[in-house]
């Protein structure tokens, strides 16, 4: 498909007027891209995320995906949180099929759940993602008995799931130990690859987005104008090119604290 | 295992009722077998109705609240505007013992049912009320942004997110004022009523001077509120499977 999955165009924002975060940003994400979002926290990062998934309004100019322009959120964009987003009175599995539990309760209406008909078998298809992400062992418990890295993957599962061609993640993995993100990032890149999705990693750790993010959006202080962005580099913690790019990253963000 | 420790609690109660009874040696304190035997044998006659009447008064009064004041509850919990404006109204009139209202709801409603209802109903509105904004007000923002980002709107956020959010804290409120409840139910029954616990206990306590019977009321109204509470425990244990997991620590 030519042209840009994600457009953001003459993007305006503030939660205080006086404070406007957005001031006419623009910003194209290509189909089947991975990108991370970097910046100092308060920058506007998961503010923007928010608005990529039809969460928030712009106060002006819009953001199109596919060419359509959000009014709410859009049922083949998914959303994985940093925490708190899994509902601890449903069971890992009752979690993975939540989105699914939903789409049934309004059918195929084209703006809760996608037009297209419902999938043929949702408990396979739940029972496959368990399977897939090794959460059929601990799929009859509640969230508050699995790891931290179990609940990722369940967010995961939740959000896959649905068959999305969208992927947006708010520092997904940064409350775990590192060996645990390191496995989960690298399941994500996987996934990524294999479901042809689109992926839009906010985060405040350079390793995270210069292993997530093929191109790197930086976000220094607000009002967010121009774009500043990075080519990454490819997923491999040991090629040379890694490192330059986190290197580069890190100049970047002293930068810009040294601006604030 | 906590069934027996319940059981064996009973038991000693039932002891320590003989020794007094026992002790006291008057008609006023029967032994526990007379009130038990006319216990069982009124129950399926006259007893039995008014057990009946009282009954229904406290689970139409529950129902009546949870109904109302569950949703009430959830719409203050995540309106902060209509929060803020109605709460100083709520701090007013929560402490309120709605026991006192009994003789102003006879004046405005009359003896029927439904000055009672009301008054039960009250002190079980503002209980859930309360307690259930600010179980909806805990709710974190990221879990309906996450929710909302999965397509539900209004009706999937209720269905999905502040109803089983709050449930739990109906079952709270309830087994915190059913024994409020039950007392005050003891008392509007006292008003002209010809059915219900409070009216058999005084009828036979005060004016046929039947001590056993007045004694198996009792029984029956202390059984009306286990009852309500272990039905409500059960109940929670069914629906709120999650609160009761064991969390590794």
């Amino acid at each position: 498909m030519g042209g840009s999955f994600v457009e953001v165009e003459d993007l305006h924002f503030s939660y205080q007027p006086e404070r406007p975060l957005f001031a006419g940003f623009c910003w194209q994400v290509a189909q089947g891209e991975a990108w991370a979002i970097i910046g100092p926290s308060g920058c506007g990062k998961t503010t923007l995320l928010y608005l990529l998934a039809g969460l928030l309004k712009p106060h002006r100019g819009e953001v199109r995906v596919k060419g359509v322009t959000l009014q709410r959120p859009r049922p083949e964009t998914a959303l994985i949180l940093q925490d708190f987003g899994l509902l601890p009175w449903n069971t890992v599995r009752e979690n993975v099929a939540l989105g699914l539990r939903i789409r049934a309760f309004y059918g195929p209406d084209g703006l809760h759940a996608p037009r297209s008909p419902l999938p043929q078998d949702p408990e396979g298809l739940v029972e496959h993602w368990l399977d897939r992400l090794g959460l059929l062992e601990v799929a009859d418990r509640y969230p508050s008995q699995i790891s931290g890295g179990q609940r990722q993957r369940t967010a995961i599962g939740r959000a896959l799931v649905l068959g999305p061609d969208l992927l947006l993640m708010d520092e997904p993995f940064s409350s775990l130990d590192a060996p645990t993100r390191e496995a989960l990032e690298e399941l994500t890149l996987k996934l990524q690859s294999e479901q042809g999705l689109t992926t839009i990693t906010v985060t405040h750790s350079i390793e995270e987005a210069a292993f997530l993010g093929r191109k790197i959006l930086c976000l220094g202080h607000p009002p967010h104008i121009e774009p500043l962005i990075l080519e990454g580099s490819p997923p491999d913690r040991y090629h040379p090119q890694y490192h330059e790019v986190c290197l580069r990253l890190r100049r970047i963000l002293e930068e810009v604290g040294r601006l604030g | 295992m906590r069934e027996r420790e319940v059981l064996l609690s009973a038991l000693v109660l039932t002891v320590l009722w003989y020794l007094l009874s026992a002790l006291i040696d008057r008609p006023i304190l029967p032994f526990p077998h007379t009130v038990f035997w006319v216990f069982v044998r009124e129950m399926p006659g006259e007893l039995g109705k008014h057990f009946v009447h009282s009954l229904l008064r406290v689970l139409m009064s529950i129902s009546l609240g949870i109904v109302t004041a569950g949703p009430l509850g959830i719409v203050l919990g995540q309106s902060q505007r209509l929060n803020r404006l109605l709460s100083p109204f709520l701090y007013l009139l929560y402490p309120i013992p709605k026991v006192v209202l009994v003789p102003v709801a006879i004046l405005f409603f009359g003896l029927g049912e439904l000055p009672k209802v009301l008054i039960i109903y009250l002190i079980i509105f503002f209980q859930i009320l309360v307690l259930v904004r600010d179980q909806a007000e805990k709710l974190r923002p990221e879990l309906i942004l996450s929710v909302r980002s999965l397509g539900a709107g209004r009706r999937a956020l209720f269905r999905f997110v502040y109803l089983p959010a709050t449930l739990p804290s109906i079952f709270t409120a309830i087994r915190q004022s059913t024994g409020t409840a039950i007392a005050v139910l003891y008392l509007a029954e006292l008003f002209a009523t010809r059915y219900g616990l409070g009216y058999y206990i005084y009828l036979t306590g005060s004016t046929l001077f039947d001590y056993p019977a007045m004694y198996a009321g009792i029984l029956s109204m202390s059984l009306l509120g286990l009852g309500l509470y272990f039905g409500i425990d059960r109940l929670e244990r069914r629906l709120c499977p999650w609160v009761f997991v064991e969390v590794p620590s």
